[in-house]
């Protein structure tokens, strides 16, 4: 067992993203320090701020959720051999499925939620599936439609929300009504008033539900024999058309769950915004850290997470701009991306290694 | 030593003790030789026995371990291929590094362009290419397009490439695998003058014929030691091949006479579409029958890809019928054909045999992954999986270091074998077989030929496509020759030799190569 967990760390696919991950630390440390601040006293109260209290904790948590799921969308769409840069739109498409049921409808508590977000998570998926198809029958590039697809959705939103369920006076959509949230009330007052709900459940359940349908069914086996080798899946009789917009169905509606997270736990709302979120390219970032896995993704979107979240507290405790910590993101995802850079640093420890065996 | 007879100067390239390991095996173990200065000198070995990586290392892909290399009596340390460029040491590789829509010229000074001011010298450096063309006498039109000239022209291209940055030693990688046999027999005159020129080459091949035609030395190597160098006039091929292989070596395939029975495949009156409005294949007509093996010869681009994915329902065709078993599989899906007893080994069995990063057990079920035996509601039965695997793995002798290895890691050989586990496995009734020993070494040759022998002598119909006259010659029970995409001509191995076929094969008729 301990020699499984060691191997695990051996792999370069871990080795790279951990060594990254102090470099990109370190990177930020020797930036503070150029700036006159104390990068020690900024790393604590970082961590201070995401295990301070039990609210903090708990919007902690809440900030992981969407990256965990957004990182999903993007990595099952890579392991297909896709790029899918349209995460964001599935996110809108799924808080305006969340949001036309969770006002229009009326239902029992439970199921109004349910509803809300099945409709949501189809109409991210059918977002992503359309992609897909354009991609599978017309060969036209994922990374330019995605893109695209991502304003039509933006724009969608706001006329749908302008015309059919405004808040007036406000640059908001009416509110949800309370039936439709997914909000863990109780565990909201234990902790402080952190904005805790059913997405985190979901979340582990995707996470899960990823691992499981990629390693261990024929449907997984098929996306990652496209992935890998597109040719070779097609004269094997697979229909590689099909299995791309299976994957964007799936790629999307983990997008769309997001959406419904959003509206249906978080915010009860949309706000009429004139860009998208950027969850969805937060998203690459977890994938590209987490190797693709189900295990990695998870690992690092509660990084990036909670270094997100705790960089609020480096800008109280510390003084320190909170901005310095999207620069450590960066530098991480730069030497993830670029891993002959990282093997440069430990070049001469795995040939001290080497002699000694 | 056995170098005490030649001076030092007569050396151009010297290897000395030189080991290389990668994680889990040795490619190199401490391997010496040497290379005289104008002789052509052959690495013959397996795959997977480390011709490539020892190469590798001489053109500084590669770092050594440990070793020494010598280039003009000169240690050198060559850590880049750029290093080994500036050496005089030229790579000819066997997949051309070609950017297709640009000139010849443009291809063969990319990277060091001629500057004239802040123009590129396009035309003093294309009346080089000519010089150097002209030199060698590669007849190269230094104004062409890659995609406009033949493969034999592009590797010319390629051995202007090294000549104009100025290479002494030239290595090619197994330079005869994609040629015509009359383009074959051009680069042995080619490399026969660069010789005569003060050139050395190294050439890496498991051909023997060639060996024997053209080498002054041939080193043996096997599992990443050297057997042994030996000058090639005082040896043989069969010889040459036991050192290669370990064990003795049979040449020629044997087996016993075809007991031909019903038609099981026959493709009427076929037209199948190429790129550019052009017929690739253009009116064909034949059938295979059960328990035959029928060879088709011809040159590449003939046709024989657009045919055989036009029968594995990979590309749709124009007019005519593909029937088997007397029922019309016409444009049925690759899934179909493959189910209804039509079992295929893909002539590119890295794009389209194998999913390189799969591993062993994965690439076994590529086909039949969603078969009841081995899917359960969705869910893949990974022990029926794993028994599948180590079971083909134990029946065809595929050398791996378990079902769980990456297929990317293995030779190409066993590779191959992974591929023809697979489709002999789903107990076809049509075996198709495109250049299925391309790249392959004599002994997994032998074994691909008797693979195929078997399947004939169980009642299959058998089809093998093939660019090796040889192979036709020794498998095939019937032959149909390719040409432009219709059938030139039927002929049995018993019937014709290699020089009649490979005149059939280049346009001629039977009976008009008298004329010439």
């Amino acid at each position: 067992m301990n020699n499984k967990i060691l191997d695990i760390f051996r792999r370069e696919s871990a080795v790279i993203p951990v060594v990254s991950i102090i470099i990109g630390l370190l990177l930020g440390a020797i930036i503070m320090l150029i700036g006159g601040y104390d990068p020690l006293l900024a790393y604590d109260s970082l961590v201070a701020k995401i295990f301070g209290s039990s609210y903090d904790f708990g919007e902690a948590l809440r900030t992981i959720v969407p990256l965990v799921m957004c990182g999903l969308a993007v990595a099952i769409a890579f392991r297909a051999g896709l790029f899918n840069i349209g995460v964001d739109g599935q996110i809108i498409m799924g808080s305006l499925g969340a949001l036309i049921v969770g006002t229009k409808l009326s239902l029992p508590p439970l199921l109004h939620a349910l509803a809300a977000i099945i409709f949501g998570g189809i109409l991210g998926g059918l977002w992503g599936a359309l992609i897909g198809y354009i991609k599978a029958k017309r060969g036209i590039n994922e990374v330019i439609t995605s893109i695209m697809f991502n304003f039509i959705a933006l724009y969608l939103s706001h006329y749908l929300i302008r015309n059919f369920m405004p808040q007036a006076g406000t640059q908001r959509s009416a509110m949800i009504q309370e039936s439709a949230s997914i909000q863990i009330g109780w565990l909201s007052q234990l902790m402080g008033g952190a904005r805790i709900h059913w997405g985190f459940l979901i979340t582990i359940i995707a996470v899960i539900f990823y691992h499981i349908y990629l390693n261990k069914t024929k449907w997984g086996y098929e996306l990652r024999a496209v992935g890998f080798n597109p040719d070779a899946a097609q004269y094997a009789g697979m229909k590689v058309s099909g299995v791309i917009v299976r994957t964007m169905f799936i790629s999307g509606v983990f997008g769309g769950l997001v959406g419904t997270f959003e509206v249906l736990g978080v915010f009860k709302y949309i706000a009429i915004n004139s860009v998208t979120s950027g969850l969805g390219f937060d998203g690459i970032a977890v994938a590209l850290l987490g190797g693709n896995t189900a295990l990695g993704v998870l690992l690092s979107g509660m990084l990036i997470g909670a270094l997100t979240y705790g960089s609020q507290g480096m800008s109280f405790g510390a003084d320190v701009p909170g901005e310095i910590i999207r620069m450590v993101i960066g530098f991480i995802i730069f030497f993830v991306a670029a891993p002959g850079i990282v093997k440069l640093f430990f070049r001469p420890l795995t040939n001290k290694m080497k002699k000694k065996v | 030593m056995e170098g005490s007879s030649v001076t030092k100067a007569d050396i151009a390239l010297e290897l000395k003790g030189i080991t290389k390991r990668f994680p889990g095996v040795v490619a190199n173990d401490s391997i010496s030789f040497q290379l005289k200065r104008g002789e052509i000198h052959a690495l013959l070995g397996e795959n997977g026995a480390g011709k490539s990586t020892l190469m590798s290392i001489v053109f500084g892909l590669y770092q050594p371990d440990e070793g020494e290399i010598y280039v003009n009596g000169q240690k050198v340390l060559i850590d880049s291929p750029n290093k080994a460029i500036d050496l005089g040491i030229g790579m000819v590789h066997q997949h051309f590094k070609l950017v297709e829509p640009f000139t010849v010229t443009e291809n063969i000074i990319l990277g060091m362009e001629p500057k004239k001011g802040m123009k590129i010298d396009i035309r003093g450096a294309s009346q080089q290419v000519k010089k150097l063309s002209e030199q060698y006498r590669l007849d190269v039109d230094p104004m062409g397009t890659i995609e406009s000239i033949s493969v034999g022209m592009q590797q010319r291209v390629e051995i202007i490439k090294t000549l104009y940055r100025g290479a002494d030693i030239l290595i090619f990688d197994e330079p005869t695998a994609v040629l015509t046999p009359q383009e074959v027999s051009e680069l042995l005159d080619i490399m026969r003058r660069l010789v005569a020129e003060g050139k050395s080459i190294i050439l890496i091949t498991h051909k023997l014929k060639e060996i024997m035609e053209i080498a002054d030395t041939c080193t043996i190597i096997r599992r990443g030691k050297v057997v042994e160098s030996v000058e090639v006039a005082k040896t043989n091929p069969q010889e040459l091949a036991e050192k290669m292989v370990g064990k003795a070596v049979n040449f020629k395939t044997e087996k016993e006479p075809a007991k031909p029975d019903g038609i099981l495949l026959e493709v009427k009156d076929l037209v199948v579409e190429g790129g550019k409005g052009k017929n690739a294949v253009d009116g064909l007509s034949f059938s295979v029958r059960a328990g035959e093996i029928v060879g088709i010869a011809g040159v590449d681009g003939n046709g024989q890809t657009e045919l055989i994915e036009a029968i594995t329902g990979m590309r749709s065709i124009k007019s005519g019928e593909i029937i088997m078993q007397g029922k019309s599989i016409t444009n049925q899906s690759p899934k179909a054909v493959s189910e209804g007893g039509i079992s295929h080994i893909p002539q590119d069995r890295h794009k389209h045999g194998l999913v390189l990063d799969f591993t062993v057990s994965e690439n076994i079920i590529l086909q039949t992954y969603d078969h009841p035996q081995l899917n359960e509601r969705g869910f893949i039965n990974m022990k029926a999986r794993d028994e599948m695997a180590a079971r083909l793995v134990r029946e065809f002798d595929v050398r791996t270091s378990g079902i769980d290895t990456k297929v990317r890691s293995m030779s190409g050989g066993n590779q191959q074998k992974v591929i023809i586990a697979r489709e002999i496995d789903k107990n076809p009734q049509v075996l198709i077989a495109a250049q299925p020993t391309r790249g392959l070494d004599v002994g997994a040759i032998e074994f691909v030929h008797k693979q195929l022998i078997s399947q004939r002598d169980q009642g299959k119909a058998v089809l093998l496509v093939s660019f090796e006259l040889e192979e036709i010659l020794n498998v095939a029970d019937r032959i149909l020759v390719l040409f432009g995409g219709q059938i030139l001509g039927e002929t049995t191995p018993e019937s014709t030799n290699d020089q009649q076929l490979g005149l059939m094969m280049a346009g001629k008729r039977e009976g008009e190569g008298a004329h010439e």
